[in-house]
């Protein structure tokens, strides 16, 4: 049975005609690749790297990046690509959400002209995989608090300390990891081998089974002179990468959410209780009806805000509106829909419970819904909360 | 080398077709539509031979106004020109259609013509064919395997229970079978560059008709099924029904 994307206010006709093939292509790239596979691998707790060349083909990893053979894709297109994905996965976006947003877009911003000739070339084509090192076993919310430390000594840095939740970091080429020199927090990239330098896997998790997650631990780790990122210096750098990957993260959401209805409005139809539809139950309508309009309600935010971006009014206020919008409400979708597939949505014949386990750490990453409620209090208020 | 490619719009396999309030066309309201797919794999195994030795592919999309989106996507996946043959007629014979076509391809240049074996709509089968007729040209239809060096081609046909190889000199005519080629997606690049190729127009003839559609009509709705027993004792009803009524057995 073929997705069918809700698109309830009919937000079709205000994309592009290339918006709307980017969107379509990544869509049937999802249904064929993405969709059969992926309940297998979230089971093992593996990740389909056997797709990251297609990714890679279809131009996909840092598509918003412009130059350096990469396309230069618009906030929009760039936005429905990690919607499509995420429909899928929430995994499989967060790859591409790291790889494009968290590392690509940082070399690009503030990286040296060798570091971008080096890496965004061979990122855009997968053959070098990336990942972000902030967040600390103890400083997760509160990531001007790192321990991790850079000490310079002639011609290099000395790496030590630790980094968790790290997308891919088991598996990067390169780390951008964060650490504190000099009082300042400076970017570092830190190459796969690089003695002293490791990355062990974080398992035994209930959400993003299909998603490497790591820990980088840096013990007397020399990172050459070169390898800093020389365009930026204090806790503004990793903030604003996050808030490029924030953005994808509120398309991305509301994929999964749209995945949940589609399956939920199905099955409703299709199931008889009562010797009648589910659907035909107005308990389950009510629920129907609540979900297309919280997915509706995203869905508009979400392309307002591509839009915002395109003339550099996206701002970091906004992006955390979107994103804290998209999470919140597409794990309430997800459990919603959860519960309206009964016994069977525990399964892993369907795909609402894995959406649903995803999202708790979607609405987690990249700030907290709570953190991000707070930054919009601070944006309305001037006065900062959490300090 | 250079190809040319004829490609159809036609609703999505997935779709649910809807019979219109004339009773002999399809509803398109909402209707979702694709590069007919044997076409779009005549298409792919055209880029690969351009890609392996150069030269050119260009499409040629007799169809609505609309169909310029699926012509869009033929030129991100890699054609390098189109012709839009514009069209506003629903239904149109196979001989008629074939006539555009070739009136439209007479007069270019090319080495290689290739059509899907049908369309999945109208299954006519017929198309790739009269066109290599009217032009005068060989055709292999059903082709599995197609590759082309000095002036010729050599290709793989389908045939009862095997295959058939076969050289042919170019310039030629082939209908693509399954097993042609698996159509890639289109890259973002492909996209992107989309839409600096060109797309030459031109408007179909509106000729009289050799064949009109009286009616269009949806397959009978499928009835309940019966249970004729249980167990090891319903099996030889069950047979009984299968044979006499069913008449399956």
């Amino acid at each position: 049975m073929s997705y069918e994307a809700p698109d309830f206010y009919d937000l079709d006709h205000l994309l592009t005609e290339d918006e709307r093939l980017i969107r379509d292509t990544v869509r049937d790239w999802v249904s064929e690749k993405i969709v059969p596979v992926i309940g297998d691998h979230y089971l093992k707790g593996t990740f389909p790297d056997d797709l990251i060349p297609e990714m890679a083909e279809m131009g996909l990893l840092g598509a918003s990046i412009d130059g350096y053979g990469c396309p230069g894709l618009g906030p929009v297109a760039y936005g429905l690509i990690l919607q499509e994905l995420e429909r899928g996965d929430s995994g499989v976006r967060s790859f591409v959400s790291v790889q494009g947003s968290l590392v690509m877009w940082p070399i690009l911003a503030f990286g040296s002209e060798a570091q971008k000739e080096r890496w965004l070339p061979a990122m855009h084509k997968g053959e070098a995989i990336g990942c972000f090192g902030l967040t600390e076993p103890d400083h997760g919310s509160d990531p001007g608090g790192m321990e991790t430390k850079a000490v310079k000594k002639g011609d290099h840095y000395i790496l030590n300390g630790a980094k968790m939740w790290i997308t891919k970091g088991s598996v990067a080429d390169v780390a951008l990891v964060w650490a504190r020199c000099d009082g300042k927090i400076r970017g570092f990239l830190v190459e796969k081998g690089t003695p002293g330098f490791s990355a062990p896997l974080m398992r035994k998790k209930f959400s993003l089974r299909a998603s490497v997650t790591s820990e980088l631990i840096l013990q007397d780790v020399e990172v050459p002179e070169d390898n800093v990122l020389p365009g930026v210096e204090g806790l503004k750098g990793p903030l604003e990468c996050l808030s490029q990957a924030r953005y994808g993260i509120a398309w991305g959401a509301c994929g999964a959410a749209m995945a949940c209805f589609d399956e939920a409005r199905r099955y409703t139809l299709s199931r008889t209780q009562f010797d009648r539809p589910l659907a035909s139950f107005q308990l389950v309508q009510r629920k129907l009806a609540e979900t297309l309009t919280e997915i509706t309600k995203m869905q508009v935010l979400n392309l307002h805000l591509g839009r915002l971006k395109e003339r550099d009014a996206g701002t970091s206020a906004r992006v955390s509106m979107a994103k804290r919008n998209a999470c919140g409400k597409a794990l309430e979708i997800a459990r919603t829909c959860r519960d309206m597939l009964g016994a069977n949505g525990i399964t892993a014949e369907y795909q609402v419970m894995r959406h649903m386990c995803n999202l708790e750490s979607v609405n987690t990453y990249e700030g907290t819904h709570d953190i991000h409620t707070l930054m919009l209090g601070h944006e309305i208020t001037g006065i900062q909360a959490f300090r | 080398m250079d190809i040319i490619v004829c490609m159809k719009r036609v609703p999505d396999s997935a779709a649910r077709i809807q019979i219109g309030g004339d009773g002999r066309s399809i509803d398109s309201a909402g209707l979702e539509h694709i590069i007919s797919p044997y076409d779009e794999m005549a298409l792919e195994r055209a880029l690969q031979i351009k890609e392996e030795q150069g030269g050119t592919v260009t499409v040629v999309c007799l169809g609505a106004a609309e169909a310029a989106k699926e012509i869009r996507q033929a030129l991100a996946m890699g054609a390098d020109q189109a012709l839009h043959i514009k069209s506003d007629v629903g239904y149109r014979d196979p001989l008629t259609t074939a006539r555009i076509l070739a009136d439209h391809l007479k007069g270019r240049t090319f080495d290689m013509l290739l059509f899907g074996k049908q369309s999945i709509d109208a299954d006519n089968s017929a198309i790739g064919v009269m066109v290599a007729t009217l032009l005068d040209l060989p055709a292999v239809s059903l082709v599995t395997k197609l590759d082309a060096a000095d002036g010729k081609a050599t290709v793989e046909r389908e045939a009862e229970a095997g295959a058939e190889v076969i050289e042919v000199a170019l310039p030629a005519v082939f209908t693509a079978q399954r097993g042609l080629a698996e159509p890639r997606y289109p890259s973002i690049k492909g996209i992107m560059q989309a839409k600096k190729k060109p797309i030459e127009e031109a408007q179909a003839p509106e000729e009289a008709a050799l064949i009109t559609l009286e009616a269009l009509e949806p397959p009978p709705a499928r009835t309940g099924g019966r249970i004729v027993g249980e167990g090891v004792e319903a099996v030889p009803e069950l047979v009984r029904l299968l044979r006499s009524e069913a008449k399956v057995l």
